[in-house]
């Protein structure tokens, strides 16, 4: 079967503005965005766009396709009505045809000091950990850093630098969470203000979009109990 | 313009968990460290990994690091660095705890410590009971590992130039390595990166094959990058099928499906595992079960109208077990194969997955290669470490759950020696502008206008050959075939061209770069291939049924000069203990 597809490209070297082009690509049951992508790539060598696991663990080709946020590689063509078509995550700086500049998401991932912080001396074997404890990592610690949920966030679109934006926020859960980390007022305090949690309105574009199903209207719930509880 | 330059003391390339736990320690001691990844460093491969990594903690079953020493030996088919592999099985320990410590959010048992699984080939006391040594994150243990390394790379500053292409290695008449030459993928712009010490940590090259668990970015560039500079590449012949890839697919369902309890079936139904390893049956070591699988489908025993896979039945265990174990494959089965496997068994076969052999290294993953005094002649200021390195631990043969723990040990193992050497070594030495301009050539040999192959075309023709003539069984007749076809490809890579010529994040001109390395470690797997006369461990000969200790215990070292093979001894003497000599090798 032929499906059709409309494909956003834009070569600053060459373009002086972004275009609209079409392919048709034959297809076979059960292939993949990616595939389509892949094969309009042996077609046309000058379209551009990031792909690498094909199997949703690395996060590279996400990307907008009829208007929502997706991993190219884990979306089936069968899923998806044709005309598809296919643009850059929206909010960001196009680099190249599908290719955006993410450098702004990655920025807003280092703020909240994504990383285990402890006071206490290490124990010369593993620190340990309740089963009931782990449990409460799941949901947070699977996120690939694709963008999907960020990118799809009005706050996010708005305020790029002052909003930290869902993947931010989830990952900061992920710290607050984890039973070994001994940051937590400090990780609580460097979240006031306006902007960086507070501008996070529940428009829930981010769970809708993460292909990992996660969840970071839920997680950003728990941080704002969390300072609550902090508070008092 | 001029080429840009910028000074390190250490210059990292790739990273996964080899280059990102090398860089961590590097960093950690307050070494200027430069990691260039061409894509960004959590979507490196490792990220993939999924059953876990092993390490004797002992925390469900007694364990020690000696019972994992002799499974690693056995599982390597005995061909593995036995020295080298004591140092890894008893560094595991540490370096697990290591983990933890950063935040690996290691799955849990009751008591608190990190869940260990049961994984093929693995056993207490010396070939007794199955051992349960392979630490999890539920199924996700790669993804676990490579974003808390990057995490703690961020924390420690070290400097990352993230989409940059390592073009090729820059090195003095000497022969030793003054850094590499770069690609800012963005802006199409190169640049020189000087250092006193290089480590290769590329990962591997499964896209040489058509079928393969392996990323889009798994292209050997390392290994070819060495194979340029003159450093052999080891071992090459051993390339790893993986025995459960999604049927058609490639993509892996982790061995810690059949540790959790799954087994493998053929179209009558019957477990056949318990006719090939009648002890480990399912959890044989992977090259047995891979060409058990093989042998059942090409004997007619296979599954699906085509009866070219068979199945991996899971649904048993329990939706509860499925979904707290095995969240990640219930995921990829049910998008790649439509089935969920709490309910219906999985179709699957072997796929391209892991290469054993690569860039020769010590256990301090320096890079060693015969030169005027001796078969391993240190090459100053050259490291290498994870996939793309042979220190020798896997053999003929990887044990499961061993891979990320050799990425991660002698990752470690680099980066603590890089220190000491950048110490007693405190100078950049003189570049060589030679060598900077023949990886420049390199680089704008793909200006070349007009009409020629496209990339894909040739990449095609390539990955053909490899899976006709490289797979699972291999006879002299069809790799002296694919030998010789490999050598065409390589003739017509000349006749490639780019009908893109733009700068800007040009992906077509990365992956000509990338398809140039694929032929380059294609060649070295088949030539080393079609050299060794025997079977062992996953190189597989119909025409040399048996394992050859007498003729073939030993390495195999190709160089690309000439195509020429050299090979030199397996050392089996420990560093503490007894030798584990050469036994049959029964499951």
């Amino acid at each position: 079967m032929t499906m059709k597809f409309r494909i956003y490209r834009y070569n600053p070297d060459i373009d002086a503005e972004p275009r609209m082009q079409d392919y048709e690509v034959e297809t076979e049951r059960g292939m993949m965005l990616r595939d389509a992508l892949l094969t309009i790539k042996a077609m046309d060598e000058s379209f551009s766009f990031r792909h690498s696991c094909g199997e949703g663990v690395c996060g590279s080709d996400a990307v907008n396709v009829n208007g929502s946020n997706k991993l190219a590689c884990v979306t089936p063509l069968s899923e998806l009505k044709a005309p598809i078509e296919v643009r850059p995550l929206p909010g960001r700086p196009v680099v190249r045809d599908l290719v955006v500049d993410m450098s702004q998401f990655y920025a807003q991932y280092k703020k909240v000091d994504p990383w285990l912080k402890r006071s206490d001396p290490l124990p010369e074997q593993e620190i340990r950990q309740s089963p009931a404890q782990r449990d409460k990592l799941d949901g947070l610690y699977e996120c690939i850093l694709c963008g999907c949920c960020s990118t799809s966030c009005p706050s996010f679109w708005w305020n790029p630098e002052k909003f930290l934006g869902p993947q931010a926020l989830l990952t900061a859960c992920r710290f607050l969470a984890d039973s070994r980390d001994q940051a937590q007022s400090e990780r609580l305090d460097a979240l006031e203000g306006p902007y960086k949690l507070f501008r996070c309105h529940s428009i829930m574009n981010c769970v809708e979009a993460c292909p990992k199903n996660l969840n970071p209207t839920k997680a950003i719930g728990h941080i704002k109990q969390l300072m609550l509880k902090d508070a008092l | 313009m001029a080429l840009q330059k910028r000074r390190f003391d250490t210059l990292i390339i790739g990273a996964g968990g080899a280059g990102l736990n090398a860089a961590l320690q590097l960093a950690n001691a307050s070494l200027g460290v430069a990691v260039v990844s061409k894509v960004f460093p959590t979507r490196s491969h490792t990220v993939a990994a999924q059953g876990g990594v092993n390490a004797a903690l002992g925390n469900v079953l007694p364990d020690n690091w000696h019972w994992h020493m002799f499974d690693t030996v056995k599982g390597s088919d005995y061909l593995g660095d036995q020295d080298a592999i004591e140092f890894m099985c008893r560094e595991a320990i540490p370096t697990v705890y290591e983990l933890e410590h950063n935040g690996v959010p290691f799955s849990r048992l009751d008591n608190g410590t990190i869940y260990q699984r049961a994984f093929g080939a693995q056993s207490q006391n010396f070939g007794g009971d199955q051992a349960a040594r392979t630490c999890a994150a539920a199924d996700r243990t790669g993804h676990a590992i490579l974003h808390t390394l990057y995490q703690q790379n961020l924390r420690a500053r070290t400097h990352f130039f993230d989409e940059y292409f390592a073009i090729d290695l820059i090195r003095d008449d000497e022969g030793a390595i003054l850094g590499a030459l770069i690609l800012d993928i963005e802006s199409g712009e190169p640049l020189l990166i000087e250092a006193k010490t290089t480590l290769i940590a590329t990962g591997g090259c499964g896209q040489v094959y058509r079928t393969t668990s392996n990323a889009h970015i798994n292209t050997g560039d390392g290994m070819a990058m060495a194979l340029r500079a003159g450093v052999p590449l080891m071992d090459m012949e051993f390339f790893q099928f993986h025995p459960t890839g999604i049927a058609g697919k490639g993509l892996l369902i982790t061995e810690g499906v059949r540790g959790e309890g799954g087994y493998l079936i053929n179209s009558l139904g019957e477990r056949f595992m318990e006719r090939y390893a009648p002890n480990a049956k399912d959890l044989a070591s992977r090259d047995v079960v891979s060409r058990s699988i093989i042998t059942e489908v090409k004997e007619g025993r296979g599954c699906g109208p085509r009866k070219d896979h068979v199945l991996l039945k899971v649904d048993h265990l329990g939706e509860e077990l499925v979904a707290k174990r095995l969240p990640g494959i219930r995921e990829s089965a049910r998008i790649f194969a439509g089935v969920d496997p709490a309910r219906e068994p999985i179709p699957v076969f072997p796929t391209a997955h892991y290469v054993m052999g690569g860039i020769p290294t010590d256990r301090y993953g320096q890079v060693v290669s015969p030169a005027r005094h001796g078969p391993e002649e240190v090459i100053p200021g050259l490291y290498a470490a994870g996939e793309c390195a042979c220190a020798s631990v896997h053999g003929a043969n990887r044990l499961g759950g061993n891979s990320l723990l050799d990425i991660l040990v002698f990752g470690r193992a680099a980066g603590k020696q890089i220190i000491d050497y950048v110490r007693d070594n405190p100078n950049h030495r003189p570049l060589n502008q030679a060598s900077v301009e023949q990886a420049m050539a390199r680089l704008t040999r793909w200006e070349q206008k007009g009409e020629g192959l496209s990339v894909a075309e040739l990449r095609g023709e390539l990955r053909k050959v490899m899976e006709d003539h490289a797979g699972v069984f291999r006879t002299e007749e069809i790799m002296q075939e694919g030998v010789e076809l490999l050598k065409e490809v390589r003739g017509k890579l000349a006749e490639v061209r780019l009908s893109d010529q733009s700068k800007a994040f040009n992906t077509a001109r990365i992956e000509a770069l990338e398809l140039e390395n694929l032929i380059d470690t294609g060649m070295a797997i088949a030539v080393s291939a079609q050299a060794r006369q025997e079977s062992r461990g996953a190189h597989s000969r119909p025409d040399y049924p048996k394992r050859d200790d007498a003729n073939w215990l030993k390495h195999s070292l190709y160089f690309q000069q000439d195509e020429r093979m050299d090979f030199k001894p397996v050392r089996t003497k420990p560093l503490s203990v007894q030798s584990f000599p050469p036994k049959e090798r029964v499951y």
